[in-house]
């Protein structure tokens, strides 16, 4: 299971890349090994705003249908359209082809982890 | 341990194209004589079919077989154990058919005067007063034709409630992230916002989660008592207490009723509302895509909201009222599902009153006979006694790469149905076993030496049977994923197959 040691996690297995005002949101490695294979996924509008801790899309599994949190609060500018006709970049790509939204941040974020405390976190 | 002890073997079963590969065109099960009658001018005519309708020519005999022999493919729970847990899948007793069959009560027609029907109508009334007894909510409405219809009949009635003391505001519905996913499905189905709370690392609902998330737009919580991991809500009176000040109502989801049914009622705990599976509870037939029943019992101030029609009794006579001013109003189409409902209070009937509660006990002491048994093979994630079901999980297998999906269709191969797997979601690689009160000491003893066989292969590394399992059935593991991804739902299959995908 791999965790980049250049991205920030939360306790709900999202991860975030911030770039400026910009964070990039997917679920980790480990979030898409639980839930097995990704067989939809329903992404939020643009232009929606959303609060941090909110659930702004959802991943459906063959086991499990799972709410994605928004660590940010903020209005989502760009979400992973590939992810309609492709929902496994979840799976083989979670931190790459498999992102899921963009969010222009204003305000409020969850707690953020770093690589070592979450790897901690998912060994508790 | 020799193969012969369980009883999945092997047959010979037919291969069978849908009915439309087979169909001929010059085929045709029954042939009608031609109208000897000149055809009258139709004030339909613009509406007749100007082609064929595309129905399959088959003899009669061809169209027997097929489905026959799809009949032959299947497991159902007369063919053997079917621990599929949070299901109830106990066995239907013949005479429960029976009864169903009466053709007093299977030609009785919805519409049939009152005085016709007293006896059908003084039975379904009898049941009403039963599921309030049982449940500790006196009054039930007999109508909703599923569980989760009876969900969104009782959010239903707890908004209208709400409405009419003006409390219009209360659209939020907090259900717990170990629910039944028809709870939130039904709640949002009612016009309501669902927020999900988190369970503590008990299983159980986490009183400081649940005090944040009250406030004056909470217009109920809906749980599962005992709850999906098996085991009661021992804070269950503090919980309905909390909700109650905040100004909501508790609904209660009845899927596991069977873990106290005769022993503790919900009406007591401080639930307001409460839908009975009697698919369930009671051993009516489950599923096929109906009919069913979900009667809903509420309380004194819920009362007023109840859909109609209602059966009440007035004097010596049964009738059916249909018009009551707070009624949320029709929510089917007739009384009920009557052969279902007559197959319910049968079951009730069959214990009475006073043996009602050994169906709980023996449920109970099922499932944790399986628990005490399994315990030391498989991870059991909340130790202590379970109700009605046991939950397991697959971290010890996972060890020598075996998960729970390779468990369960490895199971399927030694002759038992699957328990319900990857549910509770809180719980990872969950297996929920529910034997019912139904089966012998005998099958549950084989189940739990077939789940014991298939630990000691896993702890022996001979893990291949598991991956490839099943290989018995008429079909092996299918491709859920790509069914998932690839529905194909309709025939003939379109020629660019993208119609069926999901998008």
């Amino acid at each position: 299971m791999t965790i980049p040691e250049h991205l920030l996690y939360t306790k709900e297995h999202e991860w975030v890349r911030i770039e400026d005002d910009i964070a990039t949101i997917g679920i980790t490695d480990h979030a898409q090994e639980a839930l097995g294979d990704i067989v939809f996924v329903e992404l939020p509008a643009k232009g929606r705003k959303v609060q941090a801790g909110e659930a702004f899309a959802v991943v459906e599994s063959v086991k499990a249908v799972s709410d994605v949190y928004a660590p940010v609060a903020g209005e989502v500018v760009e979400t992973n359209e590939l992810l309609e006709s492709e929902p496994e970049k979840i799976n083989t790509d979670p931190y790459g082809e498999g992102w899921i939204a963009r969010v222009r941040m204003s305000g409020d974020k969850v707690e953020l982890l770093d690589e070592a405390t979450y790897t901690t976190y998912l060994e508790e | 341990m020799s193969a012969t002890r369980y009883s999945a073997t092997t047959g010979l079963v037919h291969e069978e194209p849908l009915l439309f590969e087979q169909a001929h065109e010059q085929h045709e099960a029954m042939a009608l004589p031609g109208c000897a009658a000149e055809e009258a001018p139709s004030p339909l005519a613009s509406f007749l079919r100007q082609k064929p309708a595309g129905i399959p020519g088959l003899s009669e005999p061809e169209v027997v077989r097929h489905f026959v022999r799809l009949s032959q493919w299947n497991h159902g729970i007369e063919t053997g154990f079917y621990p599929l847990g949070s299901c109830t899948m106990k066995y239907n007793p013949r005479v429960h058919e029976q009864i169903a069959r009466m053709p007093g009560f299977a030609q009785a027609h919805p519409d049939q005067p009152e005085d016709s029907v007293q006896g059908l109508l003084s039975l379904l009334f009898e049941l009403q007063q039963a599921l309030g007894e049982i449940t500790g909510l006196p009054h039930v409405t007999l109508t909703p034709a599923a569980g989760a219809h009876g969900e969104l009949v009782g959010i239903m009635m707890i908004r209208a409630w709400h409405d009419a003391r003006g409390d219009d505001c209360r659209r939020t519905v907090l259900v717990p992230d170990s629910a039944h996913g028809t709870n939130p499905a039904s709640a949002s189905l009612a016009g309501m916002r669902t927020v999900e709370l988190k369970s503590g690392p008990d299983g159980q609902i986490d009183l400081t989660e649940l005090k944040s998330r009250l406030d004056d737009r909470v217009a109920a919580l809906m749980l599962t008592n005992p709850n999906t991991t098996g085991r009661f809500e021992s804070q269950i009176a503090e919980i309905c207490d909390l909700v109650h000040q905040a100004g909501g109502l508790v609904y209660g989801d009845g899927a596991n009723l069977n873990a106290i049914v005769g022993k503790a009622r919900p009406g007591d705990m401080g639930i307001d509302c409460l839908h009975i599976n009697v698919h369930k509870t009671f051993a009516t037939p489950h599923g096929g895509g109906g009919p069913g029943a979900g009667p809903v019992a509420v309380n004194e101030a819920l009362a007023p909201f109840l859909p109609v029609p209602r059966i009440e009794r007035q004097g010596e006579q049964y009738r059916i009222v249909r018009s009551c001013p707070q009624s949320i109003g029709p929510v089917f189409g007739s009384i009920g599902q009557v052969g279902v409902l007559l197959r319910a209070l049968a079951y009730i009937r069959a214990f009475g009153r006073d043996h009602l509660h050994r169906i709980a006990e023996d449920a109970v002491l099922n499932a944790n006979y399986i628990l005490h048994r399994l315990k030391d093979a498989y991870h059991v994630p909340f130790p202590g006694l379970c109700k009605h079901e046991c939950l397991l999980t697959d971290k010890f297998q996972n060890r020598h790469g075996v998960k729970t999906l390779d468990l369960a269709k490895r199971l399927i191969d030694l002759g038992f149905h699957p328990m319900t797997i990857y549910f509770p979601l809180i719980v990872h690689g969950a297996m929920l076993i529910e034997p019912t009160e139904t089966e012998s000491r005998r099958t549950i003893d084989a189940f739990c030496d077939a789940m014991l066989e298939i630990a000691r292969a896993c702890e022996k590394g001979e893990v291949q049977p598991m991956l490839d399992a099943p290989t018995k059935p008429f079909r092996r593991r299918l491709d859920e994923t790509r069914a998932a991804r690839k529905p194909v739902l309709v025939w003939p299959e379109r020629a660019n197959g993208s119609s069926a995908d999901r998008s």
